[in-house]
């Protein structure tokens, strides 16, 4: 064996390990005796194809996955434990940043569970829980656009995530009109919602959904039937109902196998039961199915949208009408900016001095919620999120553990991937969908 | 509101738990003490006007229900039941209390027996759990000799039901069964949880920190966790940490 200065080679017990630091392989290694060679190759943390700051450590013998395992923890910013420093209302404003993705759904699983530690779950007003659903399943779909806009990209089809980034727009947008913000809104609110959406919103919402409706078609149609798409995808990144049972998987993974099973019909909240919609689901268990699915849900969410639109020509109070809980103020846009409306403002300052001081205590000090503990949880774009919330009647959450579903379906990448293609893993991981915000936490 | 890690731990009883918990006084080392509160609004280090000055109050979280538990719980218990007594352990010895509470409930399970139940629960064609949602850990310090929980939830597809699990180790000894042989799922779940609250699952593959970096010191969830604060580059202030901050409740 040649010694090389910049590509040495010394024996231990495993085998001979090469050090390279430049040339050509041929020259440094000489075929190793007929012996399967095997790498380690680090994909990730930051690499375009691996769907955020995930790092996947592949075994590979060639181009063959060995063995695959996931590192992950780079995104860790310790929002749970933030959130028992805080109020439970400002509670919302850390989970809405979990899983960057999916925000509404993160801040409605946590304000189900908050109320239902309050025992006020069905004191929530009806229109605060139609804005929920409304706004949940909006923000499926612009959650399922990411998830094709990235998968595409990651397999090489660019088109694909520009249309689906652009469409995605279209439903920030909307976000940004009602709440303020295109993510992280902080928007649902335990009790209800933070602010009304009004008349002229709802008719935008209503103008929009057309165009979005076209608009999906149109990106989905670039990949449904497209050869090189379903040569990518079909019958890679397999799981079967077994392994999906087995690994603890929710969501489109889940229903891939064929089990219709969605919570928002197993165990319907926010009056999901009074909506018309189809659980989507296929029989291939693989990659392409899962991407067939998530085009489903989109129509089946734009469906639910239009029957929430129809709901919201209904006025009504957004929030609980308990005063000790329910935020006291409406907010406003004025000419300096966004915040409490003027006549509220009038109130405490010049009207009544209990109305003031029960503002300050609310709003500083917050709200107590009795002692115990629960778990909610929603459908989100990605399968099961559950909240596990503990309190001990204080102002503050104790405990809040999330059930993050990308965390959770993050662990199949071994099952799906080993003795693949390193080229199926991108595959893989991308119709996992996992976001690295809310896996990391 | 959350206790210092100076402060030396109250037994349940020094907590006065038996003025606490009613009529009806369930054994104290049952009760999840949380914390004792004094006077009614948090007020430290001035005089308290209020009269609730002397108010001590011991927070616990909601006791033992007796059976009957209502709705589909009591089919629940009765298979339970069953189902163990197959395996020759008594419901009595395995489960420690159960808990009903705002429509959920909650077995506390011993420990040493959380493995065995973990696979009736899956394994019995009237229970047929067959997905754990994973474990949370939760830290009560003034629990004495109980202060780390295990929290497990589960799913029933079939049955269409959820069921949670409750298990408790000391500080002093935290050590509980992995699971991860009857849900494999388990297996990211208990390593965050040991990486969070140190919690050590016997029989884990592989347990080592998920999240945070793998030299860490500490187990940064657990109530007694020091909290950093932040430096400011303005004359060497610094932003204090969040439980000494100034606060209104």
């Amino acid at each position: 064996m040649a010694t090389d200065a910049f590509a040495g080679s010394f024996d231990t017990r495993t085998g001979t390990i090469y050090n390279v630091s430049g040339g050509d392989w041929d020259t440094i290694s000489p075929a190793a005796d007929g012996q399967k060679e095997q790498i380690v190759v680090n994909m990730g943390p930051q690499h375009p194809s691996t769907h955020g700051v995930l790092r996947l450590i592949l075994q590979l013998e060639g181009e063959t996955v060995v063995e695959a395992r996931c590192g992950i923890g780079y995104l860790h910013t310790g929002i749970e434990k933030n959130l028992e420093f805080r109020n439970w209302t400002q509670g919302v404003t850390f989970v809405t940043r979990m899983d960057y993705l999916s925000p509404f759904f993160n801040e409605t699983a946590y304000c189900l569970g908050v109320e239902k530690l309050l025992g006020i779950t069905d004191q929530i007003p009806e229109r605060a829980q139609v804005i929920r659903v409304m706004m949940m399943e909006l923000n499926r779909i612009s959650s399922h656009l990411v998830a094709l806009a990235t998968g595409g990209m990651e397999l090489g089809a660019l088109t694909a995530m520009i249309f689906g980034f652009r469409e995605r727009e279209l439903v920030l947008d909307i976000f940004e009109m009602v709440t303020g913000l295109r993510m992280n809104s902080a928007y649902v609110r335990p009790g209800g919602v933070a602010q009304d959406i009004t008349d002229d919103q709802v008719l935008r919402i209503k103008e929009t959904l057309p165009l979005l409706r076209s608009r999906l078609k149109d990106t989905t149609d670039l990949l449904v039937d497209n050869p090189i798409w379903m040569a990518r995808t079909s019958g890679v990144g397999y799981l079967d109902l077994a392994g999906c049972m087995s690994l603890g998987m929710t969501g489109p993974v889940l229903r891939s196998t064929g089990l219709p099973h969605d919570l928002r019909k197993a165990q319907p909240y926010s009056g999901y039961d009074t909506y018309d919609f189809d659980v989507v689901t296929v029989d291939t268990a693989d990659c392409y199915g899962r991407f067939l699915i998530r085009v489903g849900e989109m129509k089946q969410s734009l469906r639910i949208v239009e029957q929430c639109l129809e709901r919201l020509d209904k006025p009504g109070p957004v929030m609980i009408q308990d005063a000790k809980i329910g935020w006291p103020a409406q907010l406003s846009v004025g000419s300096d900016g966004q915040g409490n409306s003027p006549e509220h403002i009038n109130h405490i300052m010049a009207q009544s001095m209990e109305a003031l001081i029960h503002h300050f205590k609310l709003v500083t000090e917050g709200f107590r919620v009795p002692t115990g503990q629960v778990y909610s949880a929603v459908e989100s774009p990605r399968g099961e999120l559950g909240v596990h919330v503990v309190s001990d009647g204080g102002t503050r959450p104790y405990r809040v553990h999330y059930r993050d579903p990308s965390f959770t379906n993050l662990q199949a990448t071994a099952a799906m991937c080993e003795g693949s293609m390193i080229s199926d893993v991108v595959a893989a991981v991308a119709s996992i969908d996992p976001v690295m915000g809310g896996v990391d936490r | 509101m959350t206790e210092g890690p100076t402060s030396a731990p109250v037994t349940p009883r020094e907590a006065g738990l038996e003025i606490a918990a009613g009529q009806v006084t369930p054994p104290a080392e049952l009760l999840n003490l949380i914390e004792v509160r004094d006077g009614a609004f948090g007020s430290r280090g001035s005089g308290d006007t209020s009269g609730f000055g002397g108010l001590v109050q011991p927070v616990v979280m909601p006791g033992p229900t007796p059976p009957p538990y209502g709705g589909w719980f009591d089919d629940l218990a009765g298979e339970l039941e069953l189902a163990l007594a197959d395996h020759g352990l008594p419901m009595r010895s395995a489960v420690e209390s159960v808990v009903v509470d705002r429509g959920e409930i909650t077995f506390y399970v011993r420990r040493e027996h959380l493995l065995i139940f973990a696979t009736v629960l899956r394994d019995e064609p009237a229970l047929r759990f067959e997905m754990c949602m994973g474990v949370s850990g939760v830290h009560y310090p003034l629990e004495a000799g109980r202060e780390l929980h295990a929290v497990y939830n589960f799913q029933s597809i079939t049955h269409n039901r959820r069921v949670r699990v409750e298990v408790a180790a000391p500080d002093a000894d935290p050590h509980v069964p992995s699971i991860t042989s009857v849900y494999p799922t388990n297996d990211w779940h208990e390593r965050e949880t040991y990486d969070f609250f140190g919690l050590i699952f016997d029989g884990h593959p592989a347990l080592t920190r998920i999240l945070m970096p793998d030299d860490w010191p500490g187990h940064p969830q657990r109530k007694d966790y020091p909290l950093g604060g932040i430096p400011v580059e303005y004359k060497g202030a610094k932003v204090p940490p969040p439980d000494l901050r100034r606060e209104y409740s």
